[in-house]
């Protein structure tokens, strides 16, 4: 079995994997990072979006040897100890999430699209996010937040 | 009112380990030594099952163990029960053949579990899965209600009574229906589908059944809405495992709908074979898999008639409906079409004499039970699409004809003829709120600026009343239902004052550890930062009803307030002592137990102290100890009801379809969290809109299922909705003492007909009556371009 080598949210990390294994599986059950969820097996839903060398990436897409020597960032790298990150507080005020089940890939997507837009429009929110699908809030809160997140963000940099 | 209690917009307690991605979802889960399964299941819609060859499988790589129906049976593993008994029109059981936990004799539809492989990985068990040897001998199918009912139709369950149909009940006056009808000045028609749907919650069903064989305690994780249902079902009648030996725990879960309610072959699998194997067992559902075997909703296929006289009041209704179930009865389903249908057909209307019939019907497709809503999105969707209808016909105004009909607001509590006591309501609130909200009057301007661009706008208004909480028990258990309605909260104050409730509710996404917390906060003085919210387990929890149709505020809320009613009861009683006062005499308000007429007081937490070091305690006649439990069985369902006004844009080169506006004005009750409830509108109205322009579950005649991933089932998506306009106009419930109703399925029930009713007026110039939900852009294409308009007729 391949050795596959990363760093995930600043750790260098390996592990021993099958060739057909996806980041997302690695992830979740050989690093026990289980912040990433699996909500669909078509590349639809994004509920497991990270960035990788800062692009986010539907890690379900993706085999873990293909992110050899990569820098990847998930959900759980996100806040600074007990402190969110601007992205993830903008969804707390705003009632971004309900069964929280599609937020992880939600947050992590949202916060590539703030580092290219800091002051997105609804439609652009809307446009941007059509790769995350979310059942519980109608997207109306996360469209709230995001914009107050990317906002949030821009005045923090 | 305390600063986080009852109305406070608090933001949510449980959002930090969901964002930080440290939620406890099922399949977060890993048990030591655990083995994982892989179910094989039906590529057939129908067919005979042969012999099953395992010997190839259980030689490969890391298979633990491979098991079939055959190995279930002996070890006498029951079939999965239904637990609501409907009874036909002559007073005849329905007809309620058994439903295996793994296919026996025959498979019944697309997804019906054959076999499971269990081994050291998932991958391993998937492997060994494709080495099994499966007899299966193809016999005809049918998915759709009207082929079932054919002569000569194939019998999804050989030796039924009465071919496929399960039941054929009905409700109300068919003679005062039928003088209605001789009287009628006109009679508005309507034949209409109301699509079947797949819920999609966004966490994929998953379980693990582990077995202690040094105690013979069971444990099952679960992806469930009802921990403690599942525990009774698949205890007493799968698995014949007392429920002092099993223990179900439904963590984190993401998201239900409905489609967590029920008990699935997958739970009793996984903890069976855990005691088989040894070792726990875990199982995750794949995104097709989850469209195979998650219960679908709706699938209604109905006829109906309004009489109206000349004035436009109506006079009668009748309905005559066709519900498809699926291959087998799931837990709640015949239900549905029953007692949370046919008995909201008067709507908020006056409508004197109603008549409904329903024919259960098998097929070879997934079962159907309950989709947020449950039977009350049909109840509504086509009596709205009816009324407008009827509008057309007396040539009324859409508004007009609506409050000619409302049931007045100083009628209630008003008794429908079809058996409901709606006990409070405002509908001319909810309506004159929605159409300021939405700018109905400045439409036709819009509707002309929009035409000017060469789109086509139209505006659709829907008013409802659903019922929530089912109850009461004696009354549901009359109707048919084979378990409680009741709902049960355990207050434990801590000797230092904090306190943590455990209520048999379950949340998905709700956000009961905030709502349950302000309940708390507001009436013991308390922070939230001291108060926790404990539900999933059933080794915590005393018992409960789990959560669905709206319940857990207007019943386990309840529940909460009358446990607290004994919490501060037993509170006073220990002031009363400590402060050498009266019991009469002791006040209690923000957090702080006085003598009335004094300036002695204690603080809650020293009376909780005193409870849990009884030094100075009236110990001959109160027990020490702060810690009560309540169960809370409703007088009556909850009725909140509303109007949703939806506006939308037709683009007639491309057909598509885009909702510019909507509005949702609601009555919900008292609102404790006007952001989780808004949360809750919103929510709903997008499944709603979802139903009306995006989402079919589509079989074909053989049963094949044509939408069975993300990339065919059309799931709404942020660029396909709008952001909504969204407000309460609240009347109380006046049997509960919140005075709350429940939020959770009216965006769904309001918003479909407002949506189509807006579609069929956008296209009025097209001759279009009627358009079948998902209205797509193929088939208004088709209405717009190529004068096929019967089509869509």
């Amino acid at each position: 079995m391949p050795k596959v080598s990363m760093t995930v949210n600043g750790k260098s990390v390996s592990a021993e994997v099958e060739s057909r294994t996806l980041l997302v599986q690695m992830l979740r059950d050989k690093l026990g990072m289980t912040g990433t969820h699996v909500g669909c097996d078509t590349s639809q839903c994004g509920a497991c979006v990270v960035h990788v060398d800062g692009k986010s990436v539907k890690s379900c897409t993706m085999l873990a040897v293909q992110a050899e020597g990569a820098k990847v960032t998930t959900i759980e790298g996100l806040a600074t100890g007990n402190e969110l990150h601007p992205m993830q507080a903008a969804f707390k005020e705003h009632h971004g999430l309900q069964c929280g089940f599609c937020t992880p890939g939600m947050v992590m997507s949202a916060v590539e699209l703030a580092k290219h837009n800091s002051n997105p429009s609804e439609h652009d929110v809307r446009e941007w996010l059509e790769g995350n699908i979310c059942r519980c809030t109608g997207y109306h809160n996360i469209v709230k937040s995001v914009q107050a997140g990317a906002k949030a963000m821009a005045a923090a940099k | 009112m305390a600063v986080d209690g009852i109305g406070a917009a608090v933001r949510r307690k449980e959002d930090f380990r969901f964002l930080t991605g440290r939620g406890n979802y099922t399949d977060d889960i890993d048990r030591p030594n655990q083995t994982h399964a892989y179910i094989l299941r039906s590529q057939s819609a129908h067919a005979r099952l042969g012999k099953i060859d395992a010997s190839k499988a259980l030689k490969a790589p890391g298979v633990v163990a491979v098991f079939t129906g055959a190995d279930l049976a002996a070890d006498n593993v029951g079939g999965l029960p239904c637990g609501w008994g409907i009874k036909n029109k002559d007073g005849s059981a329905m007809h309620e053949p058994p439903h295996p936990v793994l296919a026996v004799g025959k498979v019944r539809h697309v997804g019906d579990p054959i076999a499971v492989v269990i081994a050291e990985t998932l991958a391993q068990a998937k492997d060994a899965a494709e080495l099994l040897k499966v007899e299966l001998s193809d016999l005809p199918a049918i998915s759709q209600v009207r082929d079932a009912i054919k002569p000569g139709a194939p019998v999804v369950h050989d030796g039924g009574p009465n071919g496929n149909i399960s039941f054929d009940w009905h409700i109300g006056d068919a003679d005062a229906v039928a003088a209605a009808f001789k009287k009628a000045h006109k009679v508005a028609k309507i034949d209409l589908v109301n699509n079947r749907l797949v819920a999609n919650a966004m966490e994929p069903r998953a379980a693990i059944g582990e077995f202690d064989r040094a105690t013979g305690d069971y444990t099952l994780y679960t992806t469930s809405q009802n921990p403690h249902v599942i525990r009774l079902l698949m205890g007493a009648f799968v698995l014949h495992i007392p429920e002092a030996k099993l223990r179900v725990f439904a963590p984190d879960v993401g998201g239900g709908f409905g489609s967590k309610i029920y008990h699935y072959a997958e739970e009793a699998l996984v903890t069976w074979a855990s005691a088989k194997v040894g070792r726990p067992v875990k199982w995750t559902a794949e995104r097709s898999e989850s469209f195979l075997s998650d219960a679908h909703g709706r699938d209604h296929v109905s006829h109906a008639e309004l009489a109206l006289d000349k004035d436009g009041k109506f006079l009668a209704l009748k309905v005559s409906t066709l519900s498809n179930m699926g291959a087998y009865l799931s837990t709640f389903a015949p239900a549905i079409p029953t007692y949370l249908y046919a008995t909201l057909l008067a709507g908020v209307y006056t409508t004197p004499a109603i008549y409904a019939e329903v024919k259960a019907i098998f097929t070879n497709t997934v079962p159907v039970d309950a989709y947020r809503g449950a039977g009350r999105p049909e109840a509504a969707f086509l009596l709205e699409r009816l009324v407008d209808i009827a509008a057309a016909e007396m040539g009324m105004d859409r508004v007009e004809i609506r409050k000619r009909n409302f049931i007045p607001t100083n009628a209630f509590p008003y008794q429908t003829p079809v058996a409901l006591q709606y006990d409070s309501g405002d509908y001319f609130a909810t309506l004159d709120g929605a159409l300021k909200l939405s700018e109905y009057s400045g439409f036709e301007a819009r509707r002309a600026e929009a035409k000017k661009r060469g789109k086509l706008r139209g505006i659709g208004i829907s008013t409802y009343v659903e019922a929530c909480g089912i109850a009461p028990s004696n009354i549901a258990g009359a109707l048919g239902a084979r378990a409680g309605l009741f709902e049960c909260a355990n207050v434990r104050v801590h000797p230092t004052g904090s306190v943590t409730l455990f209520t048999g509710c379950h949340s998905h996404g709700q956000g009961h550890e905030t709502t349950y917390a302000q309940l708390i906060a507001e009436r013991l003085g308390i922070g939230l930062d001291q108060i926790e919210v404990s539900h999933g387990d059933t080794n915590k929890i005393p018992f409960g009803m789990g959560t669905y149709g709206s319940r857990s505020l207007a019943v386990g809320g309840t529940a909460v307030v009358k446990a607290l009613d004994k919490i501060v009861a037993k509170a006073k009683k220990i002031a009363a002592h400590l402060m050498e006062a009266a019991e009469a005499d002791i006040e209690f308000k923000d957090g702080k137990f006085t003598v009335a007429g004094t300036d002695k007081s204690k603080a809650f937490g020293e009376i909780a102290l005193t409870a849990y070091v009884p030094h100075n305690f009236p110990l001959e006649t109160l027990e020490p100890g702060l810690d009560e439990t309540a169960f809370y069985d409703p007088k009556n369902f909850t009725f909140p009801g509303g109007a949703h006004i939806c506006e939308v844009e037709i683009d007639p080169d491309t057909g598509v379809t885009k909702v510019v506006n909507f509005t949702a004005v609601d009555d919900v009750g008292r609102v404790i969290n006007p952001m989780i409830v808004e949360g809750q509108v919103h929510g709903g109205v997008a499944q709603g809109i979802g139903q009306a322009l995006l989402e079919n579950c589509n079989y074909d005649d053989s049963g094949q299922l044509r939408s069975g991933s993300y990339m065919d089932y059309t799931m709404p998506r942020a660029d396909d909705l709008p952001s909504f306009k969204v407000a309460t106009a609240i009347t109380l419930c006046t049997h509960n003492p919140l005075g709350v109703k429940g939020v959770g399925e009216v965006g769904a029930i309001g918003s479909p007909p407002a949506v189509i009713n807006a579609v069929v007026d956008a296209l009025k110039d097209y001759g279009v009556r009627h358009i079948d939900m998902p209205a797509t852009p193929q088939k208004i294409w088709a209405i717009c371009n190529s004068g096929r308009r019967a089509a869509a007729e």
